[in-house]
């Protein structure tokens, strides 16, 4: 239905578009992350396009992926997804982005809170659990984790059980008891697939 | 009228009856908690079907009226996950409760973290604050948390300001069945 859209946006933008691909209904654009806000301010400012309502933005993290979505080669360890609906036309897309090298340090991408300013939360969730910059950010803080919180945690290269705790656990002789969590099965948690085993092949543990 | 008993009230001949000062003021706040509910999760709704009449967990206790000031407060419930965030929260409350103070630990999130194994979540309340009883389900169930409640009681008569975990009780009808499969 909003194919019109990746057309619209293929022949306006050109190369700056890099990839369109439809399924199920659900369009999708992966926008070269340089075109990001041009392509987005055009979204929202069109009358053709009249994307109004900013649905959903979020990151996804492609580390240890051999290849990149779609099968294509894997350049950009991160993925900014856009969701964006149009109350007036009634049609939908999704817009990509590709950022950040395999150590994850170069992820950034154009804030468009100025086109949007919902997305100004949505943002900052992926900086604060992914750690993708979004430049021009009025106020880019953490929004889930606390302060004092070091990394990103829905990074794939965060350990998934490391805490970082605010307060002092008590020790043991304090506590007058084992403090030590007792996995409820044994290191697999019954299931092939334990994270735990996981982090043992990939010598974390 | 057992629990009297255990206070040990001997009527005398000239009218005065004798106890330990201390059996009796256990006694007494056995029968008095005043609770502090630190509700965060999903526990909750089974809190609220815990102190409503149907299972009445808390009046029949002498526990009825919660206080939402820890300072007016000697039992501290614990109902729900406790994320590294709230954590600070929880000690803070804990530590401007009045002496003497119990912590009960409802669920198993509260008591180990549950099936939270993460960045996100304490591991257990104890890694943070004493704690006097552990009610484990997801949620427990009312009866659980009532039992819970009793072992409490019988540690507070007992005087024990340990921590650590209650025996459990045994079950007549089980322990006899064990007997039989050992025969």
């Amino acid at each position: 239905m909003s194919q019109r859209v990746l057309e619209v946006l293929k022949e306006k933008f050109g190369s700056a578009i890099v990839e369109t691909h439809s399924f199920l209904g659900d369009d999708t654009a992966v926008v070269d992350p340089k075109s990001w806000k041009a392509v987005c301010a055009f979204l929202k400012s069109d009358p053709q396009m009249a994307f109004d309502m900013m649905v959903d933005l979020c990151g996804v993290d492609y580390a240890g992926f051999a290849s990149g979505p779609g099968g294509a080669t894997r350049e950009a360890r991160f993925e900014v997804v856009l969701h964006l609906y149009s109350t007036s036309r009634r049609h939908r897309v999704r817009v990509k982005a590709r950022v950040g090298d395999d150590e994850g340090d170069d992820a950034q991408l154009d804030s468009v809170t100025d086109v949007w300013p919902g997305v100004n939360w949505f943002e900052r969730e992926a900086y604060d659990l992914l750690g993708i910059t979004f430049l021009g950010h009025p106020d880019l803080r953490r929004i889930l984790m606390y302060p004092e919180f070091t990394g990103h945690p829905l990074r794939k290269d965060y350990p998934a059980n490391k805490t970082q705790p605010l307060v002092e656990y008590r020790t043991e002789a304090e506590a007058g008891l084992t403090l030590e969590k007792q996995a409820p099965f044994r290191e697999d948690e019954g299931m092939p697939f334990g994270r735990r085993v996981w982090g043992v092949e990939r010598g974390e543990s | 009228m057992g629990e009297l008993k255990s206070v040990s009230l001997e009527p005398s001949e000239s009218g005065f009856a004798t106890t330990r000062l201390d059996a009796l003021l256990n006694w007494a706040r056995k029968w008095s908690l005043f609770k502090y509910p630190f509700v965060t999760a999903c526990c909750g709704m089974e809190f609220m079907a815990l102190t409503s009449p149907r299972f009445d967990g808390s009046a029949r206790f002498g526990a009825e009226a919660p206080r939402f000031s820890p300072r007016q407060s000697d039992l501290l419930w614990v109902v729900g996950t406790i994320s590294q965030r709230q954590a600070p929260v929880l000690r803070r409350i804990y530590e401007q409760m009045m002496e003497p103070k119990w912590v009960l630990a409802f669920g198993t999130c509260a008591s180990c973290g549950g099936f939270y194994d993460n960045y996100t979540t304490v591991p257990g309340i104890d890694k943070i604050i004493p704690c006097d009883v552990y009610v484990p389900g997801c949620p427990p169930r009312p009866e659980a948390v009532i039992d819970g409640l009793m072992l409490l009681q019988d540690k507070i008569q007992r005087g024990d300001r340990k921590p650590g975990i209650v025996k459990p009780h045994e079950d007549p009808a089980l322990v006899q069945l064990r007997r039989k499969e050992n025969v």
